[in-house]
C-alpha cells in the first residue's frame, strides 16, 4: 500500500509542477489566476493526503482557510481586471512577460 | 479486516483525486484557450477535492473533527462556480479569449441586442 501513497504524492507533485509552468508562461493575468487556483487545489489535496496518511486531524482548519483564500484571491483578481479595462482599451497581453 | 477494507477505499479515493489533479495540470499546459483551461481546472477543484475529503473522512473515521470536512466541501461547492463565472465574464468582456475556437456564441447576440436597445435613447440632457 505504501507504493500507492507514493503514487499519490508523485501525481500531486507533477500536477503542481505543470500548473506552475502555466503560471510562468500563461499569456494573460487570468490564466495565471486560474493556474494559481489549480495550484491551491493541489496544495489542499496534498495537505489532505498528509492528514490521511498520518491520521492527523490537526491540519484540517488549514484546508478550510486555504479554500477561503482561493475564492477571495480569484474573485479580486477578476474584479481588478474588469475594472482596469473599463476606461480604456489596451491590446491583448499576448507575449508580454 | 474491516479496517483494511476502509484503508483501501480511502487510498483509492485519494488516488483518483490525485489523478484528477494531475489531469488538470496536463490540461492547463495542453489546452489552447482560457475557457478550455477553465474547463479542465474545475475538475480538481470540485470532484478531486471531494474525493480527497471523502478519503480523509474514511481514514479518520471515529474522529469528531471530521465535521470540518463537510464544511470545506460545502464551501468549495458554493464558491468555485461563482469564482469561475466571474473570471470567465471578465475574460469575455475584455477580449482575452480566442473567438475562433467558439462554435456557438450565444452571449454576443445578447450583448448586441442590449446595446442596440440602450443606444437610441440618448436622454435629454446629454449630447
Amino acid at each position: 500500500m505504501i507504493y500507492l501513497w507514493i503514487a499519490i504524492a508523485v501525481l500531486l507533485g507533477a500536477g503542481s509542477l505543470l500548473s506552475m509552468a502555466r503560471l510562468v508562461i500563461g499569456p494573460t493575468i487570468l490564466d495565471r489566476s486560474l493556474s494559481v487556483d489549480v495550484l491551491l487545489a493541489s496544495a489542499i489535496a496534498g495537505i489532505g493526503a498528509y492528514a490521511a496518511f498520518h491520521r492527523d486531524p490537526t491540519v484540517l482548519p488549514i484546508l478550510l482557510t486555504m479554500s477561503v483564500l482561493g475564492f477571495v484571491g480569484s474573485v479580486s483578481i477578476s474584479r481588478f481586471v474588469a475594472r482596469r479595462q473599463l476606461g480604456r482599451t489596451e491590446p491583448n497581453e499576448e507575449g508580454t512577460p | 479486516m474491516m479496517a483494511t477494507i476502509a484503508d483501501w477505499a480511502a487510498v483509492g479515493c485519494l488516488l483518483v483525486g490525485a489523478l484528477l489533479s494531475f489531469a488538470a495540470g496536463v490540461g492547463l499546459i495542453r489546452f489552447p484557450d482560457l475557457l478550455s483551461r477553465m474547463h479542465t481546472a474545475a475538475k480538481p477543484q470540485v470532484l478531486g477535492l471531494l474525493l480527497i475529503l471523502v478519503g480523509i473522512g474514511i481514514r479518520l473515521a471515529p474522529e469528531p473533527r471530521v465535521g470540518v470536512l463537510v464544511l470545506i466541501a460545502l464551501f468549495q461547492i458554493l464558491t468555485v462556480p461563482v469564482a469561475s463565472h466571474i473570471a470567465a465574464r471578465a475574460a469575455y468582456r475584455t477580449g482575452r479569449i480566442r473567438r475562433d475556437l467558439i462554435s456557438v456564441d450565444e452571449l454576443q447576440a445578447e450583448l448586441d441586442s442590449a446595446e442596440a436597445a440602450a443606444q437610441p435613447d440618448p436622454g435629454p440632457g446629454r449630447n
